[in-house]
């Protein structure tokens, strides 16, 4: 799914970054939790979280994540949009719950990427 | 197999210091890549030593990354000056965690960063003395079979 195509669907607000609507998206994650973002690997990725500070972006660009979406009509902090500027990856915003942008992408054809856990 | 000189170097990383946490494994990640080191192998190192430095931010004062490349392998050292951990076989299990409030709603404490840490790294090897520190010590090989 292109980059664009997704903006349309969430009617994401643009915050920074220069993005490509073009950009092929293979598969989309969605967490609140920095380990479990560190889990998903594969090209052409995206994330979709309620959190805003800093520490997402430097997630990100350690998972190499290039697109981050936020949520629920979340702001980020200031520091957070440098930071996203200085590693490239674009920032976007939706009004949408997490539920309702996950439910948009996916039945629009958009996949996640099956993570086996950890034997116990 | 291309050469690669021995190249080594240390890095500090300052406990409670959130803003500037994650820098030093960015600066490990890219002097990987200008070596030019296989993708694979940096992005396996790069989550080591992010989820090492993330667990040195929230539960020490102070500690230190150093990083190491020679022909064969890629060595990074964690070391802290922290509470220590009391109980290690406890630590390793997923979902265990110690984090606070504060750091689980800056996205922490799932619990998975040393299960992460060990999954990444081809020999996984942690020390730690309660009350005074805790020391990692990975390493991720260059060559043959290495981690998917
Ligand atoms: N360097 C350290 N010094 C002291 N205690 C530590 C250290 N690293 C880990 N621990 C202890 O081990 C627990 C598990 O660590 P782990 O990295 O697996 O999870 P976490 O940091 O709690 O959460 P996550 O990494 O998923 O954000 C921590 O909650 C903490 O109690
Ligand atoms: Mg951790």
């Amino acid at each position: 799914m292109t980059l664009g195509k997704i903006i349309e669907l969430l009617n994401c607000q643009i915050i920074s970054g220069a993005v490509d609507l073009q950009l092929d998206i293979k598969s989309a994650k969605a967490s609140d939790l920095m380990s479990d973002v560190l889990t998903y690997s594969g090209p052409g990725k995206l994330l979709m979280t309620g959190l805003t500070n800093i520490q997402v972006i430097r997630t990100c660009d350690i998972a190499g994540i290039c697109v981050v979406i936020f949520v629920r009509g979340k702001k980020p902090l200031i520091e957070t949009v440098e930071l996203a500027k200085t590693c490239k990856i674009a920032i976007l915003a939706t009004r949408l719950s997490m539920f309702e942008a996950c439910g948009m992408l996916y039945s629009n054809g958009l996949k996640g990427v099956t993570i086996t856990a950890p034997a116990q | 197999m291309s050469t690669v000189a021995v190249l080594s170097q240390t890095f500090n990383i300052k406990g409670g210091d959130f803003v500037n946490a994650g820098e030093p494994a960015c600066k490990i990640r890219n002097i990987l890549r200008e070596i030019g080191i296989n993708a694979n192998v940096i992005r396996r190192v790069a989550i080591a030593a992010y989820e090492a430095e993330m667990n040195v931010v929230m539960y020490a004062r102070q500690g230190e990354i150093r990083l190491k490349i020679t022909p064969h392998k890629i060595l990074l050292e964690i070391e802290d000056t922290g509470q220590g951990i009391e109980d290690i076989t406890l630590a390793m299990q997923p979902g265990y965690s110690t984090a606070t409030e504060e750091m689980r709603e800056m996205g922490f404490g799932a619990g998975m960063g040393l299960p992460n840490i060990k999954k990444n790294s081809d020999i996984f090897n942690i020390h730690s003395t309660h009350g005074k520190g805790t020391r990692l010590k990975l390493t991720f090989k260059l060559n043959g079979k290495t981690k998917k």
